[in-house]
């Protein structure tokens, strides 16, 4: 029985992520000839497929007993060369099982939602491959059972981050931010690499090369326990996530990427492709928890970036930049959890997100749609008498993260901030940290919601003559968001309220074995668990009933504070001024370089060896035609001459 | 004896091969050389080549140069009355290479050869009783070592008669003769 | 016995002969039968050097049976008489074709000078 459930098991992971690629090919072949109606629902129809194919592993998975719940199957050879040896196989464990219901399910809404955003575009089935690409390479990078192949998939889910993020390429600044966002995660790549291959070149060192990543958790403890190579490698890997999942010092790329269609931001940036660090992370829980000092970089930096992100979203006026830095923020916590080794409460805290935030991005592309692609939200408020459904499953998302009690994010948030605060290498500090963060959560969060669709509104009268409710295939992806941002936490409730914390159970084997801290800490109370469960609920609160009373009770109030902080309040409206820094330290000099090498080396240099070289041999041939007198009898001299010559050598022998 | 012979006949060649390159006709050209080859005949038979002597007399004076003496006829040649010839260099290395062969073959391989000598046939040698038969031995040779060569100068020369009556001929161009006529 | 080596010189003085009449002159014919000297010149030494093996050989069959000894020395002067066979006949080919060139080049261009034969050139 067991044995049959595993080989379906294997046959259906094979066939996930066939069916994106499937599309990416049909829709990228015949790119011309396609009808745009059927390029969309081609695109979400294998999506779909794709998920269904999830679920049922999922429940096979299930039926399986605890110990068994870690298939791999294989789909072909890659590279085998000598001792090490890379194969496109798959690993099914109830994180990957996670990873990919997420993947497909939010993915497959999304892919509808496109389907009315993306209508009357001109480029519509080349955005739909993409799409299909992307969910192909985030397919690989969570299913993958070896470094290589998630290597692959991260490399793979940053391309299609690139094509979307300036799919409408005839914008410079789209253009622009597409270059930035591969430059960007190019140098956390490079992190990656150097991390995969230090890795690498431990374990062979030690008489066992390998990249499975089951061996690797089962063989860390042993190889690489209380060395400091352990701490190299994890921090280089984290040099990667931190460009994917865009945290301190690699996060600049996410606001500027808000200039791909929204659907993208929505997907990409912020339900599947900037987990993919969150993802690594805990897959190589291992490694970390035997890198105390890599966890404490990582927690450090989570909750430092989900600080310093929340701040600048206070004061950002383009809606989608608004949500952008709440990505960022909200990314933070998860690593904030990976951190103090809660990886579980990370990765329960990346699905809830997922729903609420692609539920978000995707209610801000209605209004948009809706305003004619207007942006500021200056020029909103009083959007909810025109869309009322947007609003309600908008106003549902920003309940969720915001941490509303009842609300998933509420379940998630507040898990994490628990465990920054028990565990052993959790402290206060960071909780602190992770508590202003909420309180500025809920403000930017609320404050949004009120200045679009509260209010007097402040719309262009054009606009607002012509605004209107979506239609259908956007709006049912936004309700069954909503509703899964609802009930979607209950499967994590813990067991101070009631709940069995089903989800941190489900995921406990992957992460056991090793010797997460938090597993080992003795049981807290339950009342300091309720006592930090009211700080929560108070953080949201404060933050909500600020935001009341600055853009609904004293509209001006704001304002007033703008000018009075002036200074402050320009810096942190200027992202803190650190794209203007990033430029002045690394991006001139590399110019400067470049330019060096083009105008120096390969103008005057290479092109003029060239370029020199074949005057040379036109010069000396022009020189040397003269030979050709078209006379016989200079051509018999020149015979003779070599007759004499010849025989002279002979003779002279 | 054979000495003398043998500077007569040198004396001649030489005589006669200057008189080829010099003489303003070149009819008179054509009959010096002939006259070459006849000395040349000469000494092939003081070598003991009886068979090649009768061969140079007969293809070589007989045949090749009477061609040569037909196309002089045909196309009518006077004597030369070309202009003094304008490439100096061609005359200075000219002259500076003939020397060189000169030299090349006199001093060096003249020279080293000098010791040996040329036998002839009629003088029978010791060990060997039987008398050199050039003829015989020719044939021998080139109808059992050199048959493959000797088939393939067969082929060789209805190639080159083929060739120089293609080449020679009078090109006929019916169509342009029918438009212009 | 006229030694070996003034067969030489004299093959040698003809060959130089027939150098000067190709690069001296502008006749054609001319040039054409410097060749022809030349071809002549090293059909002597060829029959020179032929005859001459036999008293070369005459030293290396002493231990041989005479019939064997004729055969060997025989084949071994006839090959160098065979080769000038061989050489004549190239001659007379070459001849006839070249003849046959300098007819034609008479026709297009009324005059059997080398010098006037220049277009392909630079």
């Amino acid at each position: 029985m067991e044995n049959q459930s595993v080989a379906q098991i294997q046959s259906l992971i094979k066939l996930v992520p066939l069916f994106p690629l499937f599309g990416f090919l049909l829709n990228g072949l015949f790119n011309k000839r396609m009808p745009e109606r059927f390029a969309g629902w081609l695109a979400s129809l294998c999506v779909f497929i794709s998920f269904v194919l999830s679920l049922w592993a999922f429940f096979l998975l299930k039926g399986l007993p605890v110990e068994a719940r870690s298939v791999q199957a294989i789909w072909f050879d890659w590279i085998i060369t000598g001792p090490f040896s890379a194969s496109f196989s798959f690993l099914y464990d109830p994180l990957s099982a996670v990873m990919m219901l997420v993947v497909t399910g939010v993915g497959f809404l999304i892919h509808v939602y496109s389907i009315g955003y993306m209508h009357r575009d001109g480029g519509v089935s080349r955005y739909f491959s993409y799409l299909n690409l992307f969910t192909f390479s985030m397919l690989a990078l969570v299913m993958a059972n070896n470094l290589l192949l998630l290597y692959l998939g991260w490399e793979g889910v940053g391309l299609c981050s690139y094509l979307l993020i300036g799919f409408w390429f005839h914008k410079k600044s789209a253009a622009d931010a597409g270059k930035k966002a591969f430059i960007v995660n190019r140098i956390g790549d490079f992190g990656f690499a150097l991390g995969i291959m230090l890795l690498f070149w431990t374990l062979a060192g030690a008489g066992h090369p390998t990249i499975n990543l089951v061996e690797i958790s089962r063989l860390a403890p042993e190889i690489l326990g209380g060395t400091g190579v352990v701490t190299v490698i994890t921090l280089l890997l984290f040099l990667g996530a931190t460009g994917k999942s865009a945290q301190i010092p690699l996060y600049v790329w996410l606001p500027d990427a808000m200039e791909g269609p929204t659907p993208v931001s929505a997907l990409i940036h912020a339900a599947t492709m900037v987990t993919a660090g969150v993802y690594m992370v805990s897959r190589l829980s291992a490694l970390y928890v035997l890198a105390p000092i890599s966890m404490a970089v990582v927690a450090i930096i989570g909750a430092t970036t989900a600080l310093y992100a929340a701040s600048i979203g206070t004061v950002q006026n383009d809606i989608k930049r608004v949500l952008a830095y709440s990505t960022i923020s909200q990314l933070g916590y998860m690593f904030l959890a990976c951190g103090v080794g809660a990886f579980a409460s990370g990765i329960f805290h990346l699905m809830t997100h997922a729903f609420f935030k692609a539920l978000l991005f995707m209610g801000a592309g209605s209004v948009m749609h809706a305003l004619a692609g207007e942006l500021d939200m200056r020029k909103m408020g009083g959007v909810k008498k025109y869309m009322p459904a947007t609003f309600m499953t908008m106003l549902i998302g920003t309940l969720a993260i915001s941490g509303v009690p009842l609300l998933s994010g509420f379940f998630s948030k507040d898990e994490i901030l628990f465990k920054a605060f028990t565990s052993p290498q959790g402290s206060p500090i960071l909780w602190i940290a992770g508590i202003l963060a909420a309180i500025l959560t809920a403000f930017y969060m609320f404050r949004l919601i009120f200045m679009t669709f509260f209010g007097r509104s402040r719309m262009d009268p054009e606009v607002e003559h012509h605004a209107h409710e979506s239609p259908r295939v956007m709006t049912v992806p936004l309700m069954i968001l909503a509703f899964l941002a609802i009930i979607g936490g209950y499967i994590g409730l813990p067991e101070a309220l009631g709940g069995g914390n089903w989800f941190e159970h489900f995921l406990a084997p992957v992460f056991a074995g090793e010797h997460t801290a938090a597993r080992e800490m003795a049981p807290v109370p339950h009342s300091m668990e309720y006592l930090l469960l009211i700080s929560s609920i108070l953080a949201a609160a404060i933050g909500i009933l600020v935001a009341y009373s600055f853009y609904i009770a004293n509209p001006e109030r704001p304002k007033r504070l703008a000018e009075r902080f002036s200074d402050l309040y320009n810096t942190v409206l200027n992202k803190y001024y650190i794209d203007e820094f990033y430029n002045a330290i690394v991006v001139q000099p590399i110019i400067i370089v470049a330019l060096f090498f083009w105008k120096i080396t390969d103008v005057r240099g290479i092109d003029a060896a060239a370029n020199g070289l074949a005057n040379l041999i036109g010069w000396f041939s022009n020189k040397f035609r003269f030979v050709q007198t078209g006379l016989v009898r200079n051509y018999a001299l020149l015979f003779v001459i070599g007759v004499v010559v010849l025989m002279g050598f002979v003779l002279l022998r | 004896m054979s000495f003398a012979i043998f500077f007569i006949l040198a004396i001649l060649a030489v005589g006669a091969a200057v008189m080829v390159i010099t003489t303003k006709s070149p009819v008179s050209s054509a009959l010096y050389l002939v006259l070459v080859m006849c000395s040349l005949a000469g000494l092939f038979v003081l070598l003991g080549a009886l068979f090649l002597a009768a061969l140079q007399i007969i293809v070589y004076a007989g045949a090749i140069m009477v061609l040569f003496l037909f196309v002089i006829m045909l196309l009518n040649l006077r004597r030369d009355e070309f202009g003094h010839d304008s490439h100096l260099i061609q005359k200075y290395l000219g002259f500076v290479l003939v020397v060189v062969i000169l030299v090349q073959g006199i001093v060096i391989v003249g020279w080293a050869m000098k010791d040996y000598s040329a036998t002839s046939s009629l003088a029978p040698i010791e060990g060997t009783p039987v008398d050199y038969n050039s003829a015989h031995w020719v044939a021998r040779t080139l109808f059992t070592k050199y048959a493959y060569p000797f088939e393939v100068t067969s082929v060789l020369l209805l190639a080159a008669m083929i060739g120089a009556v293609v080449i020679a001929r009078k090109k006929r161009l019916p169509d342009i003769e029918n438009e212009e006529g | 016995m006229v030694p070996l080596g003034y067969f030489i010189v004299l093959s040698s003085v003809l060959f130089s002969i027939g150098v000067w009449g190709v690069l001296r002159s502008r006749n054609a014919i001319i040039i054409f039968m410097g060749i022809e000297l030349m071809l002549n010149a090293v059909n002597l030494a060829l029959i020179a050097f032929s005859s001459n093996m036999r008293q070369i050989l005459t030293r290396f069959v002493q231990g041989v049976s005479p019939s064997e000894a004729a055969d060997i020395i025989g084949s071994a002067m006839a090959s160098g008489q065979v080769l000038v066979f061989l050489v004549m006949t190239v001659a007379a080919a070459e001849a006839a074709v070249g003849l046959a060139i300098i007819i034609s080049i008479y026709r297009l261009k009324d005059s059997v000078n080398v010098d006037d034969v220049n277009i392909m050139k630079w």
